[in-house]
């Protein structure tokens, strides 16, 4: 029998930890979803540098999509700092020892990366803005001309995507003080759950984006060019079935990595396995198995499979599901994590 | 009396709680304060003064940084705290920052206890009570105004009325705490202890604690001597029916039955005499009817005492046997707050007639004799005779050993109008809602009263059926009277104002020289101001005033302490012996030697309630102070996690208490702990309160007072028992 | 340099949070909030108990976790006493720090700064005892330079037991517990 008080009655930090609360999972959430679409969008320029159709959706709108993407996580982020004003102390410093610098830089370089590779599209999405910047009509043609400089771009959106999405998990992986994250999977879990949500993600925006001829004004054509597809033309079905398959594949890794995640918690020391109790069957258990896995996984690949065989129609209820179980993975894995703590072994 | 309880007081269990976690904050609130910060000129001043926050009174140094109060550190040269407050004194900082702090006279507008008020001029405020006061003494004569105090700045105040005519005065330091303790080592020893107690528990090689909880109970020198007996490894004893702070670290812990502690200690002293363990060099030289005692005790047996206590008899013996070898310097807490069971007096004599056989009386380790400084008096104008009895207990007839005033016995006199009505009442720094058990009496004498006025710093539950309300500062901001202390070397200690009042409070001398001027006397106060007063009385002794305002603290000359050292064995008792036998008890008609007497059982589902206290908070004192309340906001009643089980309830969730008597507290939170016997439950009191305006501390936690209905009062002096009540748990719906 | 750590005394600590509300007064620390807090640990069952209470705080690791994730470089260590402080004007409020912390002894400021103790720097830098240490009524508190052999602190832990708090963390923190 074991009684401990504590008088100690911090705000945010008892009785449980409670930092972050929606912001940070946003955040996560929305790197993940770029880091995948970063991927995926690298992939699809390799094969344009091979001499697919450039004008498919996925190669090269994704990167204006991520762009948008990866604003709202940052905004996200942004919210969640305590002392915002002093945010550009970030970019004063590099510390090397913390994830969190190494991401703050990282990033800068994804917006470059991002705004080289949306680029390639911009002129033609936003063609005011073609006309009166020649300069990135040039630079487009430049980049979409050579097929050396789109496999350039298309590996540079795959590592850095790579980067991104493990560091989404690094990011929690590194505190020992939350034993719900000291798993080296999280990393890896984080990065496919990046890769279906990117999937999904895209598969959402080929649905739900308004398909027009791209607006001829400054202010239209600017807003368009983050929310719409260019032309008339729905994605190829190849494309979207193979998009599918894609996420059939994610879906089943990130099932076996969330599978492992857990029982290499509950294998691990007294703390850990008290951790993987607080999602496998203590507070946070309804999310983890009705959200992120039934809902998350599960039913996303039992539908897409049946779409696949073609025995229930295309619907974009799938891709939604991914969604939803990304945002819970990320939300669950954040505030389960910092309500997890070590566990005393000091005897009296 | 019905619209009082009806209104307020009874039915707060009916009342709905939101218990709005009002922000609590210590910053200066006030234009005053802050105005006074800024006007401050930059850097740290540092002010000598003793603390208040108790009646410990150790002294401490404020230290004020660009004006603000920044920190009350102790005094090294004092020897109460050695340098080091208690977290009550150094909490003390918020007490001057309180947002909820009185701040203007106010005249009650409207029926009394409705908490209506107008904000008046002190002049307006004097002339109103010298007006009601001047109309009880036409009709009923001064004595029908009495006093009910607690605090050192009582003093000027009790001159005036004294002078006034008044002759009914009571401390609640008396009845409802130490008074039965006093009594019984009087009784005993031919004196009594005093504050603070000469425990000499720094050089004791066993010391035995019955309820007592030190390190809980946070007087400050002796928890700092407790920490070193423990540093030291002397077995300790710690007879409690909860796992006290002290019980931890005790060598023994007897989880006793509650209210059998007097079983317990006769048959200690059964023991110490059957296997000749006691002193009898001391008992055969001092003692007086040892023979008698020795008979009266014989049936005393560990056997015996382990059916009433709880405690195995062979662990009776072996604590007895610890206290035995120990001897002389063998030391049984004499106890502080000792009002417990109604039968406290004669309990308290168990303890001094074991130290008797201990024979720790004077000697290094037991009891020393306190040595006190003297310091001349200020030739203060002698007060007019009465010819009235005192109403508490007229002529020593109702509780023939008392030597103190009685408050409960001039709430008796008051509520009955015998001997002589009572009419008013002033009452100074105590809350006697929290102070007297029986509330509902406390309201019912009120109700008879033509004038209550009500001196404080805060808005206390007694402030809010006051007539009047005298906004006092706190003792950070007055002079007082000077501290003469008593202790292994005598001292004197100044208290000097280290802040400005924030608004318009007055010190009590002031108060007191105002309102004499009020009732024609004031040349009962014939000083110009205190500091006149204080720099008389030091000088005539001799010290120097600057010395005094920048040490804080002068030490009086050193005087032998212990009988080894050569200071004289005297028992001013009526055969100028330890009485083991008391004569004068028994002529009285009670037991010449204590004798035992079961305590009443619980109702079926009742459990009893002991209280005690919380090391940041004293009585209901201090509940509201910004820095205090941080650290502990609410009670909680401690239940045995068993019973808990049994009775449904989870530690961490809100429960009501209803007493035998039907009472229900204000919510309160379960400890359900391995820390308490499953009989028993507890509380710290001095919470619970319901007055609004402690936005800290309102509705927070229960009041023990509130239910203690019941009450046994001792019938050799008055002390009125705070553990006579049963409660249940009433889930919260 | 000298290394401080403190060693507290379980025996002596009676728990009465003079050294939280020292610690309030001294560093003007906002209501609500505290840099120190008393843990009471309970086992056994009635009446066969052990309790153990400890005044507990910043460990200022030799290897602080806290530091190391600070996207900044406000949380950093200082000399002397090799001490972890944060620099509330360097500080983003990421709470990265707090997250990182296995003794939940950081937390967020009102002003929006991660605030912790500091081993009231301000006082040991002077050679003055933090303020908790030299408030303790019961003396329980040691304070000193850890590589320093004839120091308080290191006599204490060569001739008593001791413990610290979660050394499976491996943050080496720099409180010792005496049992």
């Amino acid at each position: 029998m074991l009684e401990t008080t504590i008088t100690r009655s911090n705000p945010l930090v008892d009785p449980s930890l409670a930092v972050w609360s929606w912001e940070i999972p946003v955040y996560l959430f929305a790197g993940g979803i770029v880091a995948g679409m970063m991927i995926l969008g690298g992939l699809a320029m390799l094969r344009i540098a091979k001499g697919d159709d450039p004008r498919t959706f996925f190669s090269l709108h994704t990167p204006l999509f991520a762009f948008m993407l990866i604003n709202v996580g940052m905004g996200a982020l942004f919210l969640d700092l305590a002392h915002k004003l002093y945010v550009w102390r970030v970019y004063l410093t590099f510390q090397p020892d913390s994830p969190m610098s190494w991401g703050s830089w990282v990033l800068l370089v994804v917006y470059g990366a991002l705004m080289a590779s949306a680029l390639v599209r911009l002129p033609q999405a936003w063609p005011w803005l073609g006309r009166r910047v020649p300069v990135l009509q040039t630079l487009s043609d430049a980049i979409t001309g050579s097929p050396g400089r789109m496999r350039l771009l298309g590996w540079a959106n795959i590592l850095l995507g790579a980067g991104l999405g493990i560091y989404t998990g690094i990011l929690l992986n590194t505190m020992v003080a939350r034993p719900l994250w000291n798993t080296g999977l999280l990393g890896p879990l984080f990065l496919v759950s990046g890769l279906s949500a990117g999937a999904a993600a895209m598969h959402v925006a080929s649905v739900f984006l308004p398909r027009r001829p791209a607006p001829e004004g400054m202010l239209g054509g600017a807003i368009s060019a983050l929310v719409q597809q260019l032309g008339p033309e729905p994605p190829e079905r190849r494309t979207v079935d193979t998009l599918i398959r894609a996420d059939i594949a994610f879906l089943a890794i990130e099932l076996v990595l969330l599978g492992l995640v857990v029982v290499n918690l509950q294998t691990s020391s007294a703390s850990h396995a008290v951790a993987a109790a607080l999602i496998v069957s203590g507070p946070y258990a309804w999310a983890f198995w009705g959200v992120i896995v039934a809902l998350g996984i599960l039913a996303p690949l039992a539908l897409q499979w049946l779409e696949l065989d073609h025995r229930i129609p295309h619907t974009v209820l799938p891709a939604l599901l991914v969604l939803v179980g990304g945002f819970a993975l990320r939300w669950v894995m954040v505030n389960a994590g910092q309500a997890s703590h070590i566990v005393h072994a000091a005897g009296l | 009396m019905e619209h009082l309880s009806r209104r307020r007081f009874l039915k707060i269990s009916a009342a709905t709680f939101g218990a709005a976690a009002a922000a609590s904050h210590w910053d200066p609130l006030t234009r005053a304060a802050a105005a006074a910060a800024a006007d401050a000129p930059p850097g740290v001043k540092t002010v000598p003064t003793f603390c208040e926050m108790c009646f410990w009174r150790c002294s401490g140094i404020a230290h004020v940084r660009d004006g603000r109060l920044w920190k009350f550190e102790g005094n090294p040269k004092d020897p109460q705290s050695r340098g080091r407050l208690c977290p009550r004194g150094t909490g003390a900082v918020g007490s001057y920052y309180d947002p909820d702090r009185l701040q203007k006279p106010l005249i009650r507008r409207g029926a009394r206890g409705k908490e209506e008020w107008t904000a008046v001029t002190w002049d307006e405020a004097f002339t109103y009570i010298a007006d009601r006061m001047g109309r009880i003494k036409a009709e009923h004569g001064p004595e029908a105004v009495a006093m009910l105090n607690h605090g050192i700045g009582q003093f000027f105040l009790q001159h005036a009325l004294k002078s006034w005519g008044a002759i009914n005065f009571a401390g609640s330091s008396f009845a409802q705490c130490r008074g039965p303790r006093d009594i019984g080592f009087a009784l005993t020893f031919g004196t009594g202890l005093g504050s603070p107690e000469p425990t000499d528990i720094a050089n004791t090689n066993c010391l035995a604690l019955i309820g007592e909880h030190l390190g809980e109970n946070m007087h400050n020198t002796q928890v700092q001597e407790f920490a070193q007996a423990v540093e030291r490894r002397i077995p300790i004893i710690v007879v409690d029916p909860r796992f006290s702070v002290a019980a931890s670290k005790a060598k023994y812990w007897l989880p006793i039955r509650p209210g059998t502690d007097l079983a317990l200690l006769l048959a200690w002293c059964n023991v110490l005499v059957n296997e000749g363990r006691y002193d009898r060099a001391f008992v055969e030289k001092h003692g007086h009817g040892f023979d008698k005692f020795v008979a009266a005790i014989r049936d005393n047996t560990p056997e015996w005492a382990a059916e009433e206590t709880g405690i195995d008899a062979a662990t009776i013996r072996a604590t007895a046997r610890e206290l035995g070898n120990a001897r002389p310097a063998s030391l049984v807490h004499p106890g502080r707050r000792v009002t417990w069971n109604g039968d406290d007096t004669q309990r308290s004599r168990a303890i001094a007639l074991l130290s008797a056989l201990l024979g720790n009386w004077g000697r290094k380790g037991g009891l020393y004799f306190a040595a006190g400084m003297k310091v001349a008096p200020y030739p203060l104008p002698k007060p007019p005779k009465s010819d009235k009895p005192q109403a508490d207990n007229p002529d020593g007839e109702r509780f023939p050993f008392a030597d103190e005033g009685i408050t409960n016995g001039i709430r008796d006199a008051t509520l009955t109008g015998k001997p002589y009505p009572i009419k008013g009442w002033f009452v100074y720094s105590t809350d006697l809602m929290y102070a007297l058990p029986g509330p509902q009496e406390t309201l019912q004498a009120i109700d008879k009263l033509d004038l209550l006025v009500v001196v404080d710093t805060m808005p206390s539950e007694i402030a809010g059926y006051a007539d009047v309300v005298l906004p006092e500062v706190t003792f950070l901001e007055r002079h007082d009277q000077l501290l003469t202390g008593y202790g292994r070397q005598g001292w004197l200690s100044l208290r000097q104002p280290v802040m400005p009042a924030p608004h318009d409070q007055k010190p009590n001398w002031w108060i007191a020289k105002q309102l004499a001027a009020k009732l024609g006397i004031p040349e009962c106060l014939p000083f110009k101001d205190i500091e006149e007063y204080l720099r008389f009385r030091v000088e005539k002794s001799g010290i120097e005033w600057e010395t005094l305002k920048r040490e804080g603290v002068i030490m009086g000359p050193p005087a032998p302490i212990y009988v080894e050292d050569g200071a004289a064995l005297a028992f001013d008792t009526p055969s100028g012996k330890v009485e083991f036998w008391s004569d004068q008890l028994a002529a009285k008609g009670f037991d010449p030697v204590p004798r035992y007497t079961a305590p009443p059982k619980p109702p079926e589902g009742f459990f009893p309630l002991i209280t005690g206290r919380a090391p940041v908070h004293t009585f209901s004192r201090t509940q509201n102070n910004p820095l205090l309340h941080g650290l502990m906001k609410e009670n909680e009643v401690w239940v045995n996690a068993a019973t808990a089980a049994k009775a449904g309830l989870k530690g961490g969730q809100y429960v009501r208490l209803k007493n035998q008597d039907g009472v229900v507290s204000n919510r309160i939170r379960v400890k359900a702990t391995q820390r308490i016997r499953p009989d028993t439950v507890y509380m710290v009191y001095g919470f619970g309160h319901t007055r609004k305006a402690m936005t800290n501390a309102y509705l927070r936690g229960a009041s023990a007072s509130q239910l203690a209905t019941r009450y046994v009062v001792d019938p050799l002096m008055g002390g009125t028992s705070i553990h006579s009540n049963f409660v249940t748990f009433v889930k919260e719906a | 340099m000298p290394r401080f750590g403190m060693v507290i005394d379980t025996r002596k600590c009676v728990g009465c949070m003079d050294c939280v509300v020292a610690c309030q007064t001294e560093n003007d620390v906002p209501a609500g909030y505290c840099r120190d807090w008393i843990t009471t640990e309970v086992r056994g069952e009635f009446p066969a108990l052990k309790m153990e209470i400890r005044s507990e705080r910043c460990n200022h690791c030799d290897n602080p976790p806290c530091v190391s994730c600070c996207p900044t470089g406000a949380s950093h260590v200082a000399d002397p006493g090799r001490v972890v402080l944060v620099t509330a004007n360097k500080c983003i409020g990421c709470k990265a720090c707090i997250a990182a912390c296995p003794y939940d002894a950081r937390f967020v400021h009102p002003k929006g700064y991660v605030d912790k103790c500091t081993f009231c720097h301000h006082r040991t830098k002077d050679g003055l005892d933090p303020a908790c240490v030299a408030v303790c009524p019961t003396h329980c508190m040691a304070f000193g330079d850890l590589d320093d052999p004839a120091s308080t602190v290191s006599t204490l832990l060569r001739t008593r037991a001791h413990h610290a708090l979660l050394p499976e963390a491996g943050t080496k923190p720099r409180i010792f517990y005496l049992t």
